[in-house]
């Protein structure tokens, strides 16, 4: 019997196809988010709000990330914007080759903002890095404020929460303190927005933050 | 749900490291971090599921777990993360950086010659 040590990472690959990702957006000054969510927590709706606030500000584009059909990429290619559309195919989460894939449906030069919206699971895009500068973690009144303590990898391995659906906090069993007490207990740098997109309560502080973050303003 | 993706990748991992894969792999040893978010239970089903009817049908997935430790930049102190509270148990500082928990590696493999 022989045994032969190999110590790799077991995600190396994707690791490292993320890393190119990352320099081609730093090569084109594009500043990259990864929304992710649990299925149905607004990512879409946040991402319409969004786009309506700074699309005529700077140049973004989406790559939209679905198990099975192209409707949210038909939600966001109405305001306009360069959309691509990836299906997993029953894949649970994006991968760093699929968005390069993607990428070469899109033109990056002078693009400043691109958004990937991810497939809605809180476990498994936590461990697939796709070259973005920041995950961006959505968690609604709806689901409760225990997710961070159920989901700590995504939470810890995101630099924002979006609390959105706050419009519903009166209608469901949901403490908002608590919640971002869980989350900052799990992670305390993260930077929270409370929004509603029935409302349209935090869209302008949240959008603002993200312009900041382009730079381009 | 992604340890399928998981699984694929530990054997071609596995293949790489067999030169295709003639050689009697009787076990594999990975290393899961607790924040990994990989449930160990769930890889190994993925894993024999993949491997049946291949070269690597019957050989054994060992899963080694890692706790969650942490290093405070404030104190110096390496602590284990208990209950998932992410902040340093001496000084109770929230600058710290995970130096284990998150690994997710093939450690080694046993051939059987
Ligand atoms: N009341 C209320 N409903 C919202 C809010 N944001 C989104 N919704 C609704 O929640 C549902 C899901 O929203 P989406 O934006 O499709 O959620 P998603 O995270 O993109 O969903 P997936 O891509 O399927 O994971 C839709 O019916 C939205 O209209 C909000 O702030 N308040
Ligand atoms: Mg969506
Ligand atoms: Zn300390």
């Amino acid at each position: 019997m022989a045994v032969v040590t190999i110590e790799r990472k077991v995600l190396q690959k994707n690791d490292e196809l993320a890393q190119e990702n990352r320099e081609l957006f730093a090569r084109n000054g594009t500043y990259v988010i990864n929304l992710v969510s649990s299925p149905g927590s607004g990512k879409t709706s946040l991402l319409e709000k969004t786009l309506a606030q700074l699309k005529d500000r700077i140049k973004i584009a989406v790559v939209e990330g679905d198990v099975q059909t192209d409707l949210d990429a038909q939600r966001v290619a109405k305001f306009d914007v360069p959309v691509v559309q990836i299906v997993t195919n029953g894949g649970c989460h994006l991968e760093a080759k699929l968005v390069q894939d993607a990428l070469s449906n899109l033109r990056l030069e002078g693009l400043d903002l691109l958004v990937i919206e991810n497939v809605g699971n809180l476990v498994c895009p936590a461990g697939y890095d796709l070259g973005e500068a920041i995950k961006i973690v959505v968690a609604s009144t709806t689901e409760g404020d225990d997710k961070p303590l159920k989901y700590p990898a995504m939470f810890r391995n995101a630099s924002v929460l979006i609390i959105n659906k706050i419009d519903l906090v009166p209608y469901v069993n949901c403490n908002l303190a608590e919640l971002r007490e869980n989350a900052l207990q799990i992670n305390p740098h993260l930077t929270v927005f409370e929004t509603s997109c029935t409302t349209g309560a935090g869209i302008k502080e949240w959008s603002d933050w993200l312009l900041a973050q382009t730079g381009k303003h | 749900m992604h340890e399928l993706s998981v699984a694929e990748s530990i054997v071609t991992i596995i293949k790489e490291n067999t030169d295709g894969g003639d050689a009697k792999v009787s076990a594999v040893r990975v290393r899961i971090g607790e924040l990994a978010g990989v449930i160990p239970e769930s890889l190994e089903f993925c894993f024999s599921a993949i491997t049946a009817g291949t070269s690597l049908e019957g050989s054994r997935l060992e899963i080694e777990r890692t706790a969650i430790v942490c290093h405070c930049e404030a104190c110096g102190t390496d602590s284990t993360v208990n209950g998932l509270v992410f902040r340093c148990p001496r000084c109770h500082g929230p600058h710290i950086t995970i130096t284990s928990g998150n690994e997710l590696q093939v450690v080694e493999i046993e051939i059987d010659d």
